[in-house]
Parts: C-alpha cells; sequence; structure tokens
C-alpha cells in the first residue's frame, strides 16, 4: 500500500464557550490504512466524536492538518469540503438520521441525487445497497415503519451508495439493543472485508469494539491515549475481553 | 443537485409541511389579490371612462370646416388657442378651401382615419298621425351606436346605416304621444326642403336669366315616411361640437340620400362653378385618441381649420395615470406584508428543519443545493401564492362589478365592469410575486446553507 489513506497530524479542534476555550481534540495524529476497522473509543467528552467529524469533513480544524489521499481537508474550499463528504467519506449515526418524510428508498437515493447521477443508474445502486443490508422489501416504507436496527441498517445503505473510501459511524449501536448492536456491527465487517471499506467507529462499548475492530485508538480529554492493534485472530466473534489498553499485538487470548 | 431534483425536493417538502406552507402561499396570494383587486380596478375605470369618452366622439373626433376669407370656420368652440395661433401664421387664406366629396375622401385616406362624416342637420316638419311638430333633424353616423348614448334607449339602434327609420328623443316623444313606447313602430313623415342640382335646373336659370348660372340648384319640398324605431332619452349630439338640440335623429346614410338644402349651400354656390355638393363641417374619428394630433395637423396642412378636444384628454390620462399609480402603491403594501409573511414562515422553516439540513450537509451537499432548495421552495410558493392571488384578485374585481351593477341596476343606469384583469396584469404579478418571494427566501436560504452541519445536527 503506498501511504495511509488517512493521515491526521496534530490536529487540535477548539470551541469557544463564553470567554473560555475548550479545546475538545487537542494534538492527535493518527494515520490510517485502507481497508481498515477502527474504534475511537472514550468516555464521553473525550473528544472522539469530534475527531470524528474532522476526519469526515464535517468540521474543520483549530490546527493541525488531515491528509485524505494526499489532500489537506483543512485547506480545502467548502464545495470540496461537500464534495468529500459526499464521494470519500459517509457518515453513519447514532441517532440514524434519516429523513422521516422520505421512504427508504428515497434516503437511500438522496446522496447519489447530491452526485447527480443518473435517474436509471440510481435505481440499480439503491437496490443494490438496499440489498446488501436486507431491506429491499421495504424500499417503500418510512423510518417510522422500520424498527431501530432497521433503521441502522437503512443508513447503512445510504452510506454505501456513493461508494465511499471511509464510513464513518458515530455510536452506530447507540440506540440500538445489544442483539441489534451486534448485527449492525457484523454488517459493518462484512462491508469492511467484502468492499475494502476503510470503517471509522466512535463507540464507549469497549467489548464491542474488541470483538469487531482490528484497531482501537482511546481518546481521553481529546488526546490520544493509546492506539492498539489486535491480532486477526482476537477479532471476529470471538468473546474476548480485552482489558489491556497497552499495544498487544499478539497478547490477547484467543 | 439537478434541476429536476431540486425541483422534486422542493415540491415534497412543500407537500409534507402541508398546513404550513398552504398558510403561507396563501398570505403571498392576499398581498396578489389585493395587489391585483386595485390595480384591476384602475384599469377597469380607465377602460370605462376612456371607452365611454372615446365613444363620445369628443376626444378621438378632429372637426374640420371650410376656410375663407375672413372666415374662422363655422364652429363656435374654434377659439382655442392653438387654433388663434394657427390663424395668425396663416392669416389670409388665399382661396376658400370647399369640404366637398373629394376631400372627404382625402381625410378618409389619412392614417389612423377610421370614419368621416358630415354634419347633416336640418328644420323639418315632422308629422305623427294629426299632429305636427316643426323639429330640427340631425344624422347620425353608424359610430354613434357604441357612444353609449344609446345604451339605456327604448326601442333599439337603426337596424342598418341605410335603414329608413328615425330614432326620437324622448321629450319629443311624448309631445307627439302621451305614451312614447307606443310610438316604436310606428311611421313619422318629415317634410323638408330637397336641394336639387339636376342640370336641367341650371339649362332652365340659363334660359331664364341669360347668363352662365352654373351651380344652380332649386329647392322642392318633400315628405317621406321613417318608421320610428327607437326613443332616447340622452342627447346624443350633444358632444359634438356643441350641436346639441336636435330632436329626430336619421341615419347618416339616408340623410346625405335626402339631399336636404342646407345653410351652407349658399356659399358653396358662390364660391363654386360646380354643382357638386361640398359640406359645412366634416368631422373625422380616428382610431384612438393618441391618433388626433397627427391627423389634425396633416388636416391643417391642407389648408383646412380643424380642432379637437385632446387638451382636455391628455389632463385626464394624467389623472388616470396618478390614480394606477396610487393604486399600485397600496397594492405594494399588502405584497409586503405579504412578503414578510414568507420571511417569516422561510425563517421558522430553517429553525425547524435545521436536521434536516445538517443531514444533507452531512451526506455531501454544499452550501449551493441547500440554498438552491430554500430558494426553489420560496419561488414555488409565490408561484403558487402568486396564481391564487390573481384568481382571488380577479373573483374580488368581479364581486365589485356585480355590486356596481346592482347599484347602477336600483337607479335605472346600465350595468357597467368596473374592474378588468388585463393579461399583463396577471403574467406580472405572477412574476412579481415570484421575485418578492425569492428576494424574501435570501436572507432564510443564506441561513440556511451557513449552519454548521455539527451544530446542526446536534439540534433535536
Amino acid at each position: 500500500m503506498d501511504g495511509p489513506l488517512l493521515s491526521a497530524q496534530s490536529v487540535t479542534r477548539e470551541y469557544r464557550l463564553g470567554d473560555s476555550t475548550v479545546r475538545a481534540v487537542s494534538d492527535v495524529s493518527l494515520s490510517l490504512a485502507g481497508g481498515e476497522f477502527v474504534a475511537l473509543l472514550g468516555s464521553s467528552g473525550s473528544g472522539k466524536s469530534t475527531l470524528l467529524n474532522l476526519l469526515a469533513g464535517l468540521d474543520r480544524p483549530t490546527s493541525g492538518a488531515i491528509f485524505v489521499q494526499g489532500r489537506n481537508l483543512a485547506e480545502l474550499s467548502s464545495i470540496e469540503l461537500a464534495r468529500y463528504r459526499r464521494q470519500t467519506a459517509a457518515m453513519v449515526f447514532q441517532s440514524f438520521n434519516l429523513l422521516p418524510r422520505m421512504t427508504l428508498e428515497e434516503n437511500v437515493e438522496l446522496p447519489l441525487r447530491l452526485e447527480e447521477v443518473d435517474r436509471r443508474e440510481r435505481y440499480a445502486r439503491v437496490t443494490e445497497a438496499l440489498e446488501r443490508v436486507g431491506l429491499a422489501q421495504r424500499r417503500r416504507h418510512r423510518p417510522s415503519e422500520l424498527s431501530g436496527g432497521e433503521q441502522q441498517r437503512a443508513a447503512i445503505a445510504r452510506a454505501l451508495v456513493n461508494r465511499p473510501a471511509v464510513l464513518f459511524a458515530d455510536e452506530p449501536t447507540g440506540n440500538l439493543d445489544s442483539k441489534n448492536g451486534d448485527h449492525i456491527l457484523g454488517l459493518l465487517g462484512e462491508l469492511q472485508s467484502a468492499l475494502r471499506m476503510t470503517i471509522v467507529m466512535v463507540t464507549h462499548e469497549r467489548p464491542l469494539a474488541e470483538r469487531y475492530a482490528q484497531r482501537l485508538v482511546l481518546l481521553s480529554d481529546g488526546k490520544l491515549i493509546s492506539d492498539q492493534r489486535l491480532s486477526p485472530s482476537a477479532t471476529r466473534g470471538a468473546a474476548a475481553s480485552v482489558t489491556a489498553c497497552e499495544p498487544a499485538p499478539s497478547g490477547t487470548s484467543a | 443537485m439537478k434541476r429536476r431534483d431540486l425541483a422534486e425536493l422542493a415540491v415534497r417538502n412543500l407537500r409534507e409541511a402541508l398546513l404550513r406552507n398552504a398558510l403561507t402561499t396563501l398570505g403571498v396570494a392576499v398581498g396578489v389579490a389585493s395587489l391585483v383587486a386595485m390595480l384591476s380596478l384602475g384599469v377597469g375605470l380607465q377602460n370605462l371612462a376612456s371607452q365611454r369618452l372615446t365613444r363620445s366622439g369628443l376626444f378621438d373626433a378632429v372637426f374640420v370646416t371650410a376656410r375663407g376669407p375672413g372666415d374662422r370656420g363655422g364652429l363656435s368652440r374654434e377659439g382655442s388657442s392653438r387654433e388663434n395661433s394657427d390663424s395668425r401664421q396663416n392669416p389670409e387664406p388665399q382661396e376658400l378651401k370647399l369640404l366637398d366629396e373629394d376631400t372627404r375622401q382625402a381625410f378618409a385616406r389619412l392614417p389612423n382615419v377610421t370614419e368621416v362624416y358630415p354634419q347633416i342637420r336640418f328644420v323639418a316638419d315632422a308629422r305623427y298621425g294629426e299632429t305636427k311638430r316643426q323639429t330640427m333633424v340631425l344624422a347620425l353616423p353608424d359610430s354613434s351606436r357604441r357612444s353609449g348614448a344609446f345604451d339605456a334607449m327604448k326601442g333599439a339602434f337603426f337596424s342598418s346605416p341605410a335603414a329608413q327609420e328615425a330614432i326620437l328623443q324622448m321629450d319629443f316623444a311624448k309631445e307627439l304621444n302621451a305614451q312614447p313606447e307606443s310610438l316604436i313602430g310606428k311611421e313619422l313623415a318629415l317634410r323638408y326642403m330637397e336641394r336639387s342640382t339636376s342640370a336641367s335646373d341650371a339649362e332652365l336659370m340659363n334660359a331664364l336669366t341669360g347668363s352662365d348660372s352654373a351651380g344652380a340648384i332649386s329647392i322642392l319640398p318633400r315628405v317621406k315616411k321613417f318608421r320610428i324605431i327607437g326613443i332616447t332619452d340622452s342627447d346624443p349630439s350633444a358632444g359634438l361640437g356643441g350641436f346639441g338640440g336636435a330632436r329626430v335623429f336619421l341615419p347618416l346614410q339616408v340623410a346625405e340620400g335626402l339631399h336636404v338644402a342646407q345653410p351652407g349651400d349658399f356659399r358653396t354656390m358662390l364660391a363654386s362653378e360646380s354643382d357638386k355638393p361640398s359640406y359645412m363641417a366634416l368631422t373625422v374619428r380616428t382610431k384612438s385618441p393618441n391618433d388626433v394630433p397627427k391627423v389634425e395637423d396633416a388636416i391643417k396642412k391642407m389648408g383646412y381649420s380643424a380642432f379637437s378636444l385632446m387638451d382636455a384628454a391628455r389632463s385626464l390620462r394624467l389623472v388616470f395615470a396618478v390614480f394606477d399609480l396610487f393604486l399600485g402603491l397600496f397594492g405594494s403594501l399588502a405584497l409586503t406584508v405579504a412578503s414578510l409573511g414568507i420571511i417569516n414562515t422561510l425563517v421558522m422553516a430553517i429553525l425547524e428543519r435545521r436536521r434536516e439540513i445538517g443531514i444533507l450537509k452531512a451526506l455531501g451537499a454544499s452550501d449551493k443545493d441547500v440554498k438552491s432548495l430554500f430558494f426553489a421552495e420560496a419561488a414555488a410558493m409565490g408561484f403558487f401564492g402568486g396564481i391564487l392571488g390573481v384568481a382571488f384578485g380577479w373573483l374580488i374585481g368581479r364581486a365589485l362589478t356585480l355590486g356596481a351593477s346592482l347599484y347602477l341596476r336600483s337607479r335605472d343606469l346600465p350595468s357597467v365592469s368596473v374592474s378588468h384583469v388585463p393579461w399583463w396584469l396577471g403574467v406580472s404579478a405572477v412574476a412579481f410575486a415570484v421575485v418578492v418571494s425569492l428576494a424574501a427566501g435570501l436572507y432564510p436560504a443564506a441561513r440556511a446553507a451557513k449552519l454548521n452541519p455539527v451544530e446542526a445536527l446536534r439540534y433535536e
């Protein structure tokens, strides 16, 4: 592989709250290779969601640089950044964020409309994406007619439809019970291996992250605490629990 | 985003929040309706007035008189300042310019002239049964059918320009019969003096006097019967250069065929070697009052006295222009209120739809996409509100016309249309509504486009 797909270099994001300045992300450097499944772990307020938004191009860093495919997101115009979100990065949210007034197929079609994809091709791609998440039969339903797990699968189909290089998921299982959560992460894992897609997931559920992700990045108070690669055997359904935060490429029980 | 997708999304958004958007659209419609109603009233009243005035023959007519040495024409109103200055420029016309048939044809060939007709008035003896009255007879051109003077008449206007029919003035009809309506369909005999110009007359005169008597005429009494077809309350001749007072009216073509001896004949005889008839005065009607000045100038250049009442019409147009302006101002006020309504709704829509905007932006919508979407929605509301408003405005105008008609009918007057929505008013009202809506959508759209997606998504 020639260089990382995405690399953050000393990224800092500060917010102004009245007179004080809050540093949500502080001097984080991170590099992602293509096809990785990375979990950003941390307690609430640790800055993991802010980091995700920065990487996904929804927000701009106060300082530092984020290179994606050789281009610095911090220097892109708002139009170029919109194109990045449309073509390269896709988002899945904790609260699904489907448009309630639209049917599933219209929700999934939205990124294709924004990308000005031809009408006929759109139909095929929407069908393909819905089939991949197992919702082809429910394309004409509205989000409110679906269960939480189904809504999240629809959101994943919407994220997939433009064939992005990276899928960013912000607490994708946060609003789901454990069974559905398992199912969603299984789906993400499948996509990662089937489509060679890079997945960056924010979560605070460590056991889930350990089961599906190949790399755990731990944040606290906006700082990167640890960056741990899990051995391939440790992932994929093994119910192992990793208690240590140290990098342990092969130190976990199988 | 492609335009078609944009339109689809906009329509879908409008449809989904039906009540709110319908109310906004209604707000636009009310604004447009008041604008359209007011302007249509202005246009309608202006139409009404200008039609009435134009048809009265006052403002689209040029009155032409023959001019001779020391003669300033035969019409009493000729003392207008313009005419005076014109007379001063040509203080001594070389010869009497006769208004004969050739001149009449020449006037008729001038551009924008619709009708040229002589003033035919004569005194006749009218007999109905045993009743006998001496009265003034006036010939009416066919165009006076539309002058408005006969709108309220009993009976009907002349069935054709050549019909042997007569219309009576109401007071005169009452003199003939206590129940004037019963006269309609009856015969009226008119005794008048015919001016005969046969060659034999001239020969006879030559023989009698032994001198050249070209242009000699003889005057013979004649009696002719006319069917009474209508009775009118108003005096249709009042507008025609001040020649009021006629009590029996005949179709012009018929009256011309009578060859009635007229006072001007004597002067014609003196001036002309020929026996061709000439006219005391001709009335030249133009297509519209705007054509009057040119026609008037052309006739003056030909050497005749001409005058018109255009100055009065001009000031009348000014009054209506001001009237229109004020109506438009009030209408614009109504539309301003409607625009504020649109702005309010669109700004509220942003608050309500922050999350949606955040999602769209997260999915890769550019600022421009979001702005276009809000713009498209504003334009659609303006468009539909505009159409609805024009329809409402038209209905209001119809209602006003209906009310006015009822009122006029109660006063025994013919009903008129007081409001009129010409196509240009409808089209420009809709266009205006769209433009105002777009302007009103400018700020909300810009705000929506600038929303930070992260903050917008956090908004619940």
